[in-house]
């Protein structure tokens, strides 16, 4: 592999990574503070990237449908939270698995019967449709570099909120004991959903972005719910950092894996989870 | 009435099929220390966790400065002027000694601001020694300074001690207790579990014995300290 074909490929892994983690970092929230395994998580990217398809229709703009998308997404996770999450918080987990995997076949028919079947297409924004050249026949696309920069914003935003603000304390707090932090006069069912609102919408946000690049088609919520249960696993349930890290491994391997071992392409990314958990079976962060 | 904080009537809590408290009927005042004493497993703590909420009773009545609190959730009650150090401590060993306390600043019921950061921190200066250590690294007396500081933050009407004092050294129990009663002076009502029961009537001007989820006892500190029989009765062990 020569320097430039390598340069690529690292930039597709943080890219990949990157747009994994604005997923999977919701979902370890959710897991680690609010005790749900949320298999709907990766119907919240599909949800993204269908409204991306639909807004970036009627408004003829990728910016204008993220800009109209998001907000809607967070208005969509609270209801949610509001209406079926917030009773789910005491059931066991074989009851928030009945329920989340009926959501999946829910929204999947929602959007059959609203959307149709069909594969989509988004066209990359004319602004960031062109390509880097690194070496005389490589090139690179402006686009992904937009994406890993979105989420590289977005990351150091969520570590700002987390590490800095009085809500980002509590959000911590209630990782650790739930009562306590009631018992401080705090609101955590407010807490909780504001934590359901914003994964929702960080997983709407990736399946938006990711939407030109990767298409729009049924049940794509499906891999990229897989692959972050992975990433949260690896990471340590509850842990953003802990996501963060595991995302961008999660990236490097399977981009890297599919060039240097192509024959076990599909096997390295569980290889090295099986690895990471043998060193570490809490996961690399321990929850916190 | 009006100066009334908080009320139980008739409670009765159960743990599954046990049946802990007993009709209990508990009420403190603005200012009023209350020691509530008794052996252990006599429903102590699930008195204090009906109250709060954190426990729901099947029968009986919670009241907060008169209104009527049995189904309030625990956050609203707090917000009510009742802090809460459970047994324990319960500090999040996941936040730095400076956000636990940040976290839960809050002005009092009545606006007031009395407890800020630097009156907690003059209150408990080895606090201000460990400001930035994780929650997980202070030692026991630490951690305890740390709850009550931070229930002090909420600026309270009411603070609630369950066993503040256990697995402490003497001289770390000394010292929270001489702070305890710098806060009692303050005009803050509080409600004492501890075994040392000596400190904790020196402290509450009234007692409370529970005996098997039951009140045996209401009335003044002295009477129980003039009363071994009593003492050896209900708390000997």
């Amino acid at each position: 592999m020569d320097f430039a074909s390598f340069l690529i490929q690292t930039l597709n892994s943080l890219q990949y990574g990157l747009l994994l983690f604005l997923v999977a970092s919701g979902l370890t929230l959710v897991f680690g503070i609010m005790g749900i395994i949320n298999l709907a998580h990766g119907s919240f990217y599909m949800i993204g990237a269908y409204l991306a398809f639909v807004l970036t229709s009627t408004t003829g703009s990728l910016f204008m449908a993220i800009l109209l998308g998001v907000p809607l997404a967070l208005i969509f996770g609270a209801f949610l939270e509001w209406a079926l999450f917030s009773h789910l918080y005491k059931r066991d987990h074989l009851e928030q698995v009945l329920l989340t995997y009926g959501l999946i076949l829910v929204f999947e028919e929602l959007r059959s019967l609203l959307v149709g079947d069909e594969v989509h297409g988004i066209d990359i924004p004319a602004m960031f449709n062109g390509s880097i050249q690194l070496s005389e026949v490589l090139s690179y696309p402006v686009y992904r570099l937009v994406i890993s920069a979105v989420c590289v914003v977005l990351a150091v935003a969520l570590y700002f909120v987390i590490q800095r603000t009085r809500l980002g304390m509590m959000i911590r707090a209630g990782n650790h004991d739930r009562t306590m932090v009631e018992a401080l006069g705090i609101n955590i069912n407010m807490i909780y959903r504001v934590v359901f609102a914003l994964g929702v919408a960080l997983a709407a946000l990736a399946g938006m972005l990711a939407s030109p690049i990767s298409s729009v088609f049924p049940n794509m919520g499906s891999q990229v719910l897989i692959i972050s249960f992975v990433i949260v696993v690896i990471g340590g349930i509850g842990s953003v950092w802990g996501a963060l890290a595991a995302a961008l491994i999660v990236g490097f391997a399977d981009t890297f894996g599919k060039v240097l071992l192509p024959e076990l392409s599909g096997m390295v990314v569980y290889i090295v989870m099986a690895g990471v958990l043998l060193w570490r079976p809490e996961g690399i962060f321990k929850k916190g | 009435m009006s100066n009334m904080l908080l009320e139980a009537k008739e409670l009765h809590t159960y743990y599954g099929a046990s049946h802990i408290l007993h009709g209990i009927d508990f009420n403190i005042r603005q200012g009023e220390g209350i020691a509530l004493m008794g052996r252990n497993g006599m429903g102590k703590s699930t008195l204090i966790k009906s109250m709060l909420g954190i426990v729901r009773p099947k029968h009986g009545r919670v009241l907060v400065r008169g209104d009527d609190f049995s189904k309030a959730p625990t956050y609203r009650t707090a917000q009510r002027g009742i802090a809460y150090v459970p047994e324990g401590r319960g500090i999040f060993p996941n936040l730095s000694v400076r956000e636990n306390l940040q976290m839960s600043a809050r002005c009092g019921v009545d606006g007031q601001r009395n407890w800020t950061f630097d009156r907690v921190m003059a209150t408990f200066p080895r606090l201000g020694e460990r400001i930035n250590n994780g929650g997980w690294q202070l030692s026991g007396g630490e951690q305890q300074m740390l709850t009550i500081g931070r229930a002090l933050m909420t600026n309270p009407d009411l603070l609630i001690l369950d066993e503040a004092t256990e697995g402490l050294a003497p001289l770390i129990a000394m010292e929270i207790w001489r702070i305890v009663k710098e806060i009692r002076k303050t005009g803050i009502a509080t409600v004492i579990v501890d075994k040392n029961h000596g400190a904790v009537t020196s402290i509450c001007d009234r007692a409370m014995i529970l005996v098997k989820g039951e009140v045996v006892f209401d009335g003044s500190s002295d009477e129980v300290r003039a009363d071994p029989e009593l003492i050896q009765k209900h708390l000997g062990v």
